[in-house]
Protein backbone atom coordinates (compact mmCIF):
# COMPACT_ATOMS: atom_id res chain seq x y z
CA UNK A 1 0.00 0.00 0.00
CA UNK A 2 0.89 3.58 -0.95
CA UNK A 3 1.84 5.75 2.37
CA UNK A 4 0.06 8.79 2.42
CA UNK A 5 3.06 11.33 1.23
CA UNK A 6 3.56 15.39 0.30
CA UNK A 7 4.18 14.92 -2.52
CA UNK A 8 0.89 15.19 -5.55
CA UNK A 9 0.52 11.11 -6.73
CA UNK A 10 -1.71 12.76 -9.23
CA UNK A 11 0.43 12.59 -13.09
CA UNK A 12 1.46 15.91 -14.79
CA UNK A 13 -0.90 17.47 -16.85
CA UNK A 14 -0.56 16.61 -20.36
CA UNK A 15 -1.97 20.08 -22.10
CA UNK A 16 -1.03 19.49 -25.65
CA UNK A 17 -3.03 16.05 -25.15
CA UNK A 18 -5.64 17.35 -24.15
CA UNK A 19 -5.92 20.50 -26.12
CA UNK A 20 -5.51 17.91 -28.85
CA UNK A 21 -8.49 16.05 -27.50
CA UNK A 22 -11.11 18.67 -26.27
CA UNK A 23 -11.62 21.76 -28.03
CA UNK A 24 -10.77 24.77 -26.13
CA UNK A 25 -8.94 22.93 -23.21
CA UNK A 26 -7.32 25.83 -21.42
CA UNK A 27 -8.97 28.92 -22.98
CA UNK A 28 -9.67 30.37 -20.41
CA UNK A 29 -7.26 29.05 -17.74
CA UNK A 30 -6.20 33.09 -16.95
CA UNK A 31 -8.62 34.22 -14.61
CA UNK A 32 -8.47 37.77 -16.57
CA UNK A 33 -10.50 35.51 -19.02
CA UNK A 34 -12.99 34.13 -16.59
CA UNK A 35 -16.00 37.10 -16.49
CA UNK A 36 -17.02 36.58 -12.90
CA UNK A 37 -12.93 36.84 -11.62
CA UNK A 38 -13.07 38.85 -9.33
CA UNK A 39 -16.91 38.34 -7.89
CA UNK A 40 -17.55 42.29 -7.09
CA UNK A 41 -16.20 44.54 -9.92
CA UNK A 42 -17.56 48.36 -9.48
CA UNK A 43 -18.54 49.27 -12.83
CA UNK A 44 -22.02 51.03 -12.63
CA UNK A 45 -21.52 52.26 -16.19
CA UNK A 46 -21.03 48.82 -17.14
CA UNK A 47 -25.01 47.87 -17.01
CA UNK A 48 -26.34 49.65 -19.89
CA UNK A 49 -28.37 52.19 -17.07
CA UNK A 50 -29.03 55.57 -17.93
CA UNK A 51 -29.85 56.22 -14.47
CA UNK A 52 -29.15 56.38 -10.79
CA UNK A 53 -32.43 55.92 -9.40
CA UNK A 54 -34.75 53.92 -12.03
CA UNK A 55 -38.41 55.82 -12.22
CA UNK A 56 -41.00 54.59 -9.45
CA UNK A 57 -43.35 51.79 -11.65
CA UNK A 58 -47.12 53.26 -10.78
CA UNK A 59 -50.02 51.56 -8.66
CA UNK A 60 -48.11 49.66 -5.80
CA UNK A 61 -49.81 51.15 -3.00
CA UNK A 62 -51.44 47.61 -2.21
CA UNK A 63 -48.61 45.86 -2.72
CA UNK A 64 -47.17 43.37 -0.68
CA UNK A 65 -43.36 43.42 0.19
CA UNK A 66 -40.63 41.91 2.65
CA UNK A 67 -40.56 43.85 5.91
CA UNK A 68 -36.61 43.87 5.23
CA UNK A 69 -37.20 46.01 2.48
CA UNK A 70 -37.08 49.81 3.42
CA UNK A 71 -40.00 50.75 0.65
CA UNK A 72 -41.73 49.33 -2.33
CA UNK A 73 -39.02 48.12 -5.06
CA UNK A 74 -39.07 50.56 -7.88
CA UNK A 75 -40.25 47.75 -10.45
CA UNK A 76 -42.01 44.68 -9.14
CA UNK A 77 -44.30 42.05 -10.83
CA UNK A 78 -47.75 42.53 -10.88
CA UNK A 79 -49.84 39.10 -12.16
CA UNK A 80 -51.25 37.37 -9.67
CA UNK A 81 -52.38 40.30 -6.63
CA UNK A 82 -53.34 39.22 -3.23
CA UNK A 83 -57.27 38.11 -3.59
CA UNK A 84 -59.02 35.90 -1.36
CA UNK A 85 -58.37 33.50 1.69
CA UNK A 86 -55.17 33.02 0.03
CA UNK A 87 -54.35 36.84 -0.27
CA UNK A 88 -55.13 37.40 3.37
CA UNK A 89 -52.47 34.26 4.81
CA UNK A 90 -50.09 35.84 2.03
CA UNK A 91 -50.60 39.51 3.64
CA UNK A 92 -49.93 38.24 7.19
CA UNK A 93 -46.70 36.56 6.03
CA UNK A 94 -45.32 39.54 4.67
CA UNK A 95 -46.49 41.95 7.20
CA UNK A 96 -45.66 40.31 10.28
CA UNK A 97 -42.49 38.02 9.74
CA UNK A 98 -39.39 38.32 7.95
CA UNK A 99 -37.93 36.53 5.65
CA UNK A 100 -35.76 35.33 8.82
CA UNK A 101 -38.78 33.59 10.32
CA UNK A 102 -39.54 30.26 9.49
CA UNK A 103 -43.64 31.67 9.89
CA UNK A 104 -42.66 33.26 7.19
CA UNK A 105 -42.28 30.88 4.72
CA UNK A 106 -45.07 28.12 6.24
CA UNK A 107 -47.62 31.17 6.05
CA UNK A 108 -46.59 31.43 2.22
CA UNK A 109 -46.98 27.76 1.58
CA UNK A 110 -50.36 27.47 3.29
CA UNK A 111 -51.70 29.67 1.19
CA UNK A 112 -50.33 28.01 -1.48
CA UNK A 113 -51.94 24.97 -0.62
CA UNK A 114 -55.34 27.05 0.22
CA UNK A 115 -55.35 28.63 -3.34
CA UNK A 116 -55.26 25.69 -5.14
CA UNK A 117 -57.96 24.28 -3.29
CA UNK A 118 -59.89 27.25 -3.66
CA UNK A 119 -59.56 27.39 -7.48
CA UNK A 120 -60.85 23.83 -7.83
CA UNK A 121 -63.67 24.93 -6.48
CA UNK A 122 -67.03 25.22 -9.05
CA UNK A 123 -67.18 28.18 -10.26
CA UNK A 124 -63.67 29.63 -9.36
CA UNK A 125 -62.76 29.87 -13.27
CA UNK B 1 -52.81 35.92 -26.32
CA UNK B 2 -51.63 31.99 -25.10
CA UNK B 3 -49.34 31.45 -22.32
CA UNK B 4 -48.79 28.33 -20.03
CA UNK B 5 -50.67 29.06 -17.20
CA UNK B 6 -49.91 27.02 -13.32
CA UNK B 7 -52.86 25.65 -11.80
CA UNK B 8 -51.60 23.34 -9.02
CA UNK B 9 -48.57 21.24 -8.52
CA UNK B 10 -48.15 19.01 -11.44
CA UNK B 11 -50.87 20.75 -13.20
CA UNK B 12 -50.01 23.44 -15.77
CA UNK B 13 -52.47 24.16 -18.97
CA UNK B 14 -52.25 26.60 -21.87
CA UNK B 15 -54.74 29.17 -21.50
CA UNK B 16 -56.29 32.74 -23.17
CA UNK B 17 -53.91 35.71 -20.85
CA UNK B 18 -54.19 39.34 -21.38
CA UNK B 19 -51.71 40.50 -23.31
CA UNK B 20 -48.38 41.78 -20.68
CA UNK B 21 -48.62 45.87 -20.94
CA UNK B 22 -46.32 48.35 -20.84
CA UNK B 23 -46.41 49.01 -16.60
CA UNK B 24 -42.79 51.28 -16.54
CA UNK B 25 -41.23 53.70 -19.01
CA UNK B 26 -38.17 51.41 -19.40
CA UNK B 27 -40.27 48.20 -20.01
CA UNK B 28 -40.18 46.33 -23.45
CA UNK B 29 -42.99 44.38 -24.61
CA UNK B 30 -41.37 41.08 -26.21
CA UNK B 31 -43.03 38.30 -28.69
CA UNK B 32 -41.14 35.42 -27.79
CA UNK B 33 -40.36 32.94 -30.68
CA UNK B 34 -37.99 30.13 -28.49
CA UNK B 35 -38.43 29.32 -24.86
CA UNK B 36 -37.08 26.65 -22.93
CA UNK B 37 -37.99 24.55 -19.82
CA UNK B 38 -35.62 24.22 -17.23
CA UNK B 39 -34.58 21.90 -14.37
CA UNK B 40 -35.19 24.34 -11.66
CA UNK B 41 -38.96 25.15 -13.72
CA UNK B 42 -39.52 21.94 -12.01
CA UNK B 43 -39.09 23.03 -8.38
CA UNK B 44 -42.36 25.08 -9.42
CA UNK B 45 -44.25 22.18 -10.80
CA UNK B 46 -43.58 20.08 -7.68
CA UNK B 47 -44.70 22.77 -5.74
CA UNK B 48 -41.72 23.38 -3.72
CA UNK B 49 -40.74 27.14 -4.32
CA UNK B 50 -43.16 29.19 -1.42
CA UNK B 51 -45.45 31.84 -2.72
CA UNK B 52 -46.20 30.10 -6.46
CA UNK B 53 -49.87 31.56 -7.81
CA UNK B 54 -52.50 30.45 -9.70
CA UNK B 55 -52.65 31.75 -12.92
CA UNK B 56 -49.12 32.53 -13.21
CA UNK B 57 -47.25 31.93 -16.27
CA UNK B 58 -43.81 30.07 -15.89
CA UNK B 59 -40.33 30.57 -18.02
CA UNK B 60 -37.28 32.44 -17.31
CA UNK B 61 -35.20 31.04 -20.50
CA UNK B 62 -36.88 32.69 -23.54
CA UNK B 63 -35.61 34.77 -26.45
CA UNK B 64 -38.18 36.93 -28.86
CA UNK B 65 -38.77 40.31 -31.01
CA UNK B 66 -39.50 42.99 -29.37
CA UNK B 67 -43.07 44.46 -30.14
CA UNK B 68 -43.26 47.55 -27.86
CA UNK B 69 -41.05 49.82 -25.88
CA UNK B 70 -41.68 52.16 -23.08
CA UNK B 71 -41.02 56.12 -23.93
CA UNK B 72 -37.40 55.29 -21.32
CA UNK B 73 -36.15 52.71 -23.84
CA UNK B 74 -33.29 54.05 -25.68
CA UNK B 75 -30.95 50.76 -26.64
CA UNK B 76 -33.86 48.91 -28.43
CA UNK B 77 -36.24 49.06 -31.14
CA UNK B 78 -39.40 47.64 -32.24
CA UNK B 79 -38.40 44.64 -34.22
CA UNK B 80 -35.34 43.40 -32.48
CA UNK B 81 -34.14 40.32 -32.35
CA UNK B 82 -33.43 39.52 -28.67
CA UNK B 83 -31.66 37.50 -26.22
CA UNK B 84 -32.95 37.99 -23.00
CA UNK B 85 -31.20 36.79 -19.61
CA UNK B 86 -33.26 35.05 -16.70
CA UNK B 87 -31.83 37.91 -14.19
CA UNK B 88 -35.01 40.71 -14.00
CA UNK B 89 -32.51 43.77 -12.90
CA UNK B 90 -32.02 47.62 -12.39
CA UNK B 91 -28.17 47.47 -13.14
CA UNK B 92 -28.13 50.98 -10.71
CA UNK B 93 -28.22 49.48 -6.98
CA UNK B 94 -25.28 48.76 -5.02
CA UNK B 95 -25.48 45.06 -6.23
CA UNK B 96 -25.29 45.64 -10.18
CA UNK B 97 -22.96 48.28 -9.90
CA UNK B 98 -20.76 45.52 -8.60
CA UNK B 99 -21.41 43.36 -11.74
CA UNK B 100 -24.01 40.85 -9.08
CA UNK B 101 -27.15 41.11 -11.07
CA UNK B 102 -28.33 38.07 -10.03
CA UNK B 103 -28.76 40.13 -6.51
CA UNK B 104 -30.65 43.62 -7.74
CA UNK B 105 -32.27 44.95 -4.77
CA UNK B 106 -35.13 47.01 -7.18
CA UNK B 107 -36.67 44.24 -8.37
CA UNK B 108 -38.08 42.18 -5.96
CA UNK B 109 -40.41 43.67 -3.53
CA UNK B 110 -41.15 40.13 -2.05
CA UNK B 111 -37.63 39.09 -0.74
CA UNK B 112 -33.93 40.18 -0.32
CA UNK B 113 -32.07 37.11 -0.64
CA UNK B 114 -32.90 36.73 -4.43
CA UNK B 115 -33.13 39.22 -7.13
CA UNK B 116 -36.02 38.83 -9.73
CA UNK B 117 -36.57 36.27 -11.69
CA UNK B 118 -38.90 35.79 -15.20
CA UNK B 119 -41.53 33.18 -13.95
CA UNK B 120 -40.21 32.09 -11.38
CA UNK B 121 -43.04 32.52 -8.36
CA UNK B 122 -44.04 35.95 -6.12
CA UNK B 123 -40.47 35.13 -4.08
CA UNK B 124 -38.62 36.00 -7.04
CA UNK B 125 -40.58 39.17 -7.56
CA UNK B 126 -44.03 37.83 -9.43
CA UNK B 127 -43.32 38.36 -13.05
CA UNK B 128 -44.82 36.59 -15.59
CA UNK B 129 -42.75 33.77 -17.50
CA UNK B 130 -41.87 33.45 -21.34
CA UNK B 131 -43.73 29.91 -21.66
CA UNK B 132 -46.12 32.46 -23.99
CA UNK B 133 -46.70 34.11 -26.58
CA UNK B 134 -45.75 38.05 -25.34
CA UNK B 135 -43.85 38.67 -21.79
CA UNK B 136 -43.24 42.19 -20.16
CA UNK B 137 -39.40 42.68 -20.15
CA UNK B 138 -38.19 45.63 -17.48
CA UNK B 139 -35.43 47.48 -17.69
CA UNK B 140 -35.38 46.80 -21.46
CA UNK B 141 -31.67 48.57 -21.69
CA UNK B 142 -30.29 46.84 -19.67
CA UNK B 143 -31.13 42.68 -19.80
CA UNK B 144 -31.72 42.19 -23.16
CA UNK B 145 -29.62 41.94 -26.19
CA UNK B 146 -29.82 42.13 -29.80
CA UNK B 147 -28.95 38.61 -30.78
CA UNK B 148 -25.78 38.50 -32.99
CA UNK B 149 -26.82 37.41 -36.64
CA UNK B 150 -24.46 34.65 -36.58
CA UNK B 151 -26.13 32.74 -33.54
CA UNK B 152 -28.93 30.84 -34.33
CA UNK B 153 -32.45 30.58 -31.98
CA UNK B 154 -31.54 27.32 -30.18
CA UNK B 155 -28.02 28.75 -28.96
CA UNK B 156 -29.11 31.97 -28.00
CA UNK B 157 -32.24 30.43 -26.10
CA UNK B 158 -29.51 28.19 -24.58
CA UNK B 159 -27.38 31.58 -23.29
CA UNK B 160 -30.39 32.95 -21.49
CA UNK B 161 -29.50 30.73 -18.50
CA UNK B 162 -28.35 27.22 -18.93
CA UNK B 163 -24.91 27.58 -20.76
CA UNK B 164 -24.28 30.71 -18.65
CA UNK B 165 -24.86 29.47 -14.89
CA UNK B 166 -22.71 25.92 -16.17
CA UNK B 167 -19.68 28.55 -17.00
CA UNK B 168 -20.42 30.47 -13.41
CA UNK B 169 -20.67 27.53 -11.68
CA UNK B 170 -16.71 26.27 -12.88
CA UNK B 171 -15.61 29.79 -12.45
CA UNK B 172 -17.15 29.40 -8.56
CA UNK B 173 -14.40 26.58 -8.48
CA UNK B 174 -11.67 28.68 -9.26
CA UNK B 175 -10.22 25.65 -10.92
CA UNK B 176 -6.29 25.72 -11.24
CA UNK B 177 -4.28 23.82 -13.98
CA UNK B 178 -4.72 20.00 -13.77
CA UNK B 179 -7.47 20.08 -11.08
CA UNK B 180 -9.95 17.09 -10.77
CA UNK B 181 -13.27 18.24 -10.85
CA UNK B 182 -16.73 16.19 -9.79
CA UNK B 183 -19.90 17.11 -10.87
CA UNK B 184 -23.00 15.73 -9.68
CA UNK B 185 -25.60 15.30 -12.04
CA UNK B 186 -25.29 15.59 -16.11
CA UNK B 187 -28.96 17.58 -16.53
CA UNK B 188 -28.11 20.62 -18.95
CA UNK B 189 -26.24 22.74 -16.10
CA UNK B 190 -24.20 19.65 -15.05
CA UNK B 191 -23.20 18.96 -18.73
CA UNK B 192 -22.32 22.64 -19.41
CA UNK B 193 -20.18 22.81 -16.21
CA UNK B 194 -18.28 19.71 -16.73
CA UNK B 195 -17.43 20.95 -20.35
CA UNK B 196 -16.47 24.81 -19.24
CA UNK B 197 -14.30 23.04 -16.34
CA UNK B 198 -11.51 21.81 -19.21
CA UNK B 199 -11.78 25.40 -20.60
CA UNK B 200 -10.40 26.40 -17.12
CA UNK B 201 -7.60 23.73 -17.69
CA UNK B 202 -8.80 21.17 -15.50
CA UNK B 203 -6.68 17.58 -15.74
CA UNK B 204 -10.25 15.27 -15.05
CA UNK B 205 -13.53 15.97 -15.03
CA UNK B 206 -15.90 13.70 -13.37
CA UNK B 207 -19.85 13.62 -13.71
CA UNK B 208 -21.74 11.36 -11.68
CA UNK B 209 -25.63 11.01 -12.12
CA UNK B 210 -28.13 8.00 -11.60
CA UNK B 211 -29.27 8.05 -15.54
CA UNK B 212 -27.11 5.61 -18.14
CA UNK B 213 -28.39 8.06 -21.39
CA UNK B 214 -27.37 11.36 -19.33
CA UNK B 215 -23.96 9.50 -18.35
CA UNK B 216 -23.35 8.98 -21.83
CA UNK B 217 -24.01 12.46 -23.08
CA UNK B 218 -21.68 13.54 -20.16
CA UNK B 219 -19.07 11.41 -22.29
CA UNK B 220 -19.45 12.60 -25.52
CA UNK B 221 -20.55 16.19 -24.84
CA UNK B 222 -18.36 16.55 -21.88
CA UNK B 223 -15.61 14.36 -22.75
CA UNK B 224 -16.27 13.32 -18.98
CA UNK B 225 -15.35 10.12 -16.74
CA UNK B 226 -18.56 9.31 -15.23
CA UNK B 227 -20.39 7.10 -12.40
CA UNK B 228 -23.77 6.05 -12.11
CA UNK B 229 -24.34 6.37 -8.28
CA UNK B 230 -26.72 4.08 -8.34
CA UNK B 231 -24.48 1.51 -9.21
CA UNK B 232 -22.24 1.33 -7.12
CA UNK B 233 -22.14 1.12 -2.98
CA UNK B 234 -20.60 4.12 -2.01
CA UNK B 235 -20.67 7.05 -4.46
CA UNK B 236 -18.15 8.91 -1.86
CA UNK B 237 -15.81 6.04 -1.46
CA UNK B 238 -16.13 5.45 -4.85
CA UNK B 239 -14.98 9.05 -5.83
CA UNK B 240 -11.90 8.52 -3.44
CA UNK B 241 -10.62 5.76 -4.82
CA UNK B 242 -10.54 7.27 -8.07
CA UNK B 243 -8.46 10.46 -7.06
CA UNK B 244 -6.14 8.74 -5.18
CA UNK B 245 -8.20 8.97 -1.92
CA UNK B 246 -7.86 12.82 -1.37
CA UNK B 247 -10.83 13.67 -3.36
CA UNK B 248 -11.59 16.36 -5.97
CA UNK B 249 -9.86 19.35 -6.14
CA UNK B 250 -13.30 21.04 -6.97
CA UNK B 251 -16.92 19.42 -6.92
CA UNK B 252 -19.97 21.47 -8.24
CA UNK B 253 -23.80 20.77 -7.28
CA UNK B 254 -25.57 20.69 -10.30
CA UNK B 255 -28.69 19.26 -9.41
CA UNK B 256 -29.87 21.45 -6.29
CA UNK B 257 -33.33 21.10 -4.11
CA UNK B 258 -35.00 17.77 -6.00
CA UNK B 259 -31.63 15.42 -5.47
CA UNK B 260 -32.39 11.50 -5.13
CA UNK B 261 -29.76 9.14 -3.80
CA UNK B 262 -31.09 9.02 -0.27
CA UNK B 263 -34.64 8.36 0.65
CA UNK B 264 -34.69 10.21 3.54
CA UNK B 265 -33.36 13.81 2.52
CA UNK B 266 -35.43 13.10 -0.75
CA UNK B 267 -38.83 12.33 1.13
CA UNK B 268 -38.98 15.58 3.51
CA UNK B 269 -37.80 17.69 0.95
CA UNK B 270 -40.19 17.20 -2.12
CA UNK B 271 -42.70 15.54 -0.61
CA UNK B 272 -43.14 17.00 3.17
CA UNK B 273 -41.74 20.37 2.42
CA UNK B 274 -39.84 20.34 5.37
CA UNK B 275 -36.44 21.25 3.89
CA UNK B 276 -36.14 23.99 0.95
CA UNK B 277 -34.67 20.87 -0.45
CA UNK B 278 -32.63 17.34 -0.35
CA UNK B 279 -29.07 18.28 -0.56
CA UNK B 280 -27.88 15.08 -1.40
CA UNK B 281 -25.88 16.02 -4.03
CA UNK B 282 -24.36 18.94 -2.06
CA UNK B 283 -23.49 16.73 0.54
CA UNK B 284 -21.72 14.33 -1.53
CA UNK B 285 -19.72 17.04 -2.95
CA UNK B 286 -18.92 17.80 0.40
CA UNK B 287 -17.42 14.54 1.69
CA UNK B 288 -15.57 13.76 -1.82
CA UNK B 289 -13.98 16.96 -2.24
CA UNK B 290 -10.45 17.22 -0.92
CA UNK B 291 -9.69 19.17 2.43
CA UNK B 292 -9.03 22.91 1.45
CA UNK B 293 -10.82 22.05 -1.61
CA UNK B 294 -13.48 24.36 -3.14
CA UNK B 295 -17.56 23.31 -3.97
CA UNK B 296 -19.14 25.00 -6.30
CA UNK B 297 -23.01 25.46 -5.62
CA UNK B 298 -25.44 25.73 -8.97
CA UNK B 299 -28.56 23.81 -8.03
CA UNK B 300 -31.55 25.88 -6.49
CA UNK B 301 -32.76 25.19 -3.54
CA UNK B 302 -35.76 26.73 -1.86
CA UNK B 303 -35.67 29.60 1.35
CA UNK B 304 -36.27 27.57 4.04
CA UNK B 305 -32.90 25.81 5.40
CA UNK B 306 -31.71 21.81 4.71
CA UNK B 307 -30.31 19.39 6.22
CA UNK B 308 -26.89 20.19 4.89
CA UNK B 309 -23.28 18.47 5.90
CA UNK B 310 -21.68 21.45 7.28
CA UNK B 311 -19.52 20.28 10.16
CA UNK B 312 -17.88 18.69 7.66
CA UNK B 313 -17.35 21.48 5.49
CA UNK B 314 -16.15 23.96 8.47
CA UNK B 315 -13.55 20.54 9.19
CA UNK B 316 -12.19 20.32 5.97
CA UNK B 317 -11.70 23.64 5.67
CA UNK B 318 -13.45 24.01 2.24
CA UNK B 319 -14.65 26.61 0.23
CA UNK B 320 -18.45 26.64 -0.70
CA UNK B 321 -19.28 29.66 -3.11
CA UNK B 322 -22.52 30.17 -4.88
CA UNK B 323 -25.06 32.67 -6.43
CA UNK B 324 -27.72 32.34 -9.56
CA UNK B 325 -25.48 33.27 -12.59
CA UNK B 326 -25.34 36.87 -13.49
CA UNK B 327 -26.17 35.82 -17.17
CA UNK B 328 -25.02 39.09 -19.05
CA UNK B 329 -21.95 39.18 -17.76
CA UNK B 330 -21.05 36.13 -18.95
CA UNK B 331 -22.11 36.82 -22.58
CA UNK B 332 -18.97 38.48 -23.92
CA UNK B 333 -16.70 35.48 -23.67
CA UNK B 334 -19.33 33.03 -24.21
CA UNK B 335 -19.77 34.57 -27.38
CA UNK B 336 -15.96 34.40 -28.24
CA UNK B 337 -16.26 30.46 -27.26
CA UNK B 338 -19.08 29.92 -29.47
CA UNK B 339 -17.66 31.92 -32.46
CA UNK B 340 -14.36 29.75 -32.08
CA UNK B 341 -16.16 26.37 -31.93
CA UNK B 342 -15.37 25.82 -28.74
CA UNK B 343 -18.77 25.51 -27.29
CA UNK B 344 -22.07 24.38 -28.92
CA UNK B 345 -24.88 24.59 -26.77
CA UNK B 346 -27.40 23.43 -28.53
CA UNK B 347 -25.83 20.17 -28.82
CA UNK B 348 -27.37 18.97 -25.69
CA UNK B 349 -31.11 19.76 -26.74
CA UNK B 350 -33.52 16.27 -27.19
CA UNK B 351 -36.80 17.85 -27.92
CA UNK B 352 -38.84 20.52 -28.78
CA UNK B 353 -42.54 20.99 -28.00
CA UNK B 354 -45.45 23.40 -29.29
CA UNK B 355 -46.66 25.45 -26.64
CA UNK B 356 -49.98 23.63 -27.14
CA UNK B 357 -48.28 20.72 -25.64
CA UNK B 358 -46.13 22.13 -22.96
CA UNK B 359 -47.98 20.23 -20.26
CA UNK B 360 -46.04 17.30 -21.66
CA UNK B 361 -43.17 18.74 -22.20
CA UNK B 362 -43.29 19.31 -18.16
CA UNK B 363 -44.99 15.55 -17.47
CA UNK B 364 -41.88 13.97 -19.67
CA UNK B 365 -39.24 16.18 -18.22
CA UNK B 366 -40.36 15.68 -14.95
CA UNK B 367 -40.20 12.12 -14.76
CA UNK B 368 -37.03 12.02 -17.25
CA UNK B 369 -38.40 9.93 -19.78
CA UNK B 370 -37.64 9.64 -23.41
CA UNK B 371 -34.00 10.60 -22.91
CA UNK B 372 -35.25 13.92 -22.08
CA UNK B 373 -32.24 16.22 -20.90
CA UNK B 374 -33.16 19.38 -22.61
CA UNK B 375 -36.88 20.44 -23.88
CA UNK B 376 -37.06 24.02 -26.05
CA UNK B 377 -40.93 25.18 -26.28
CA UNK B 378 -41.82 27.02 -30.22
CA UNK B 379 -44.98 29.61 -29.34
Amino acid sequence: MDPYTAGTPRPQVDADALRARIPGWGADLDAADRPSVPRESFDPGASGAHWEVPTQQPGGEERERSIEHRQLTPVFGTVAPLAGLAGRIRRTAYRRYSEGRLAHWLLLMAADRVEVLQSRLPGAR
Amino acid sequence: MKAMVYRGPYRIEVEEKPMPRIEHPNDAIVRVTLAAICGSDLHLYHGMMPDTRVGTTFGHEFIGVVEQVGPSVERLKVGDRVMVPFNVYCGSCYFCARGLYSNCHNVNPNATAIGGIYGYSHTCGGYDGGQAEYVRVPFADVGPQVIPDWMSDEDAVLLTDALPTGYFGAQLGSIDEGDTVAVFGAGPIGLYAARCAWLMGAGRVIVIDRLDCRLERAREFAFAETYNYEQVRDIVVTLKKATDWLGADVAIDAVGAEADGNRLQHFTATKLKLQGGSPVALNWAIDSVRKGGTVAVLGAYGPVFSAVKFGDAMNKGLTLRMNQCPVKRQWPRLFEHLQAGRLAPSEIVTHTVPLEYIADGYDMFSAKRDGCIKTLVRP
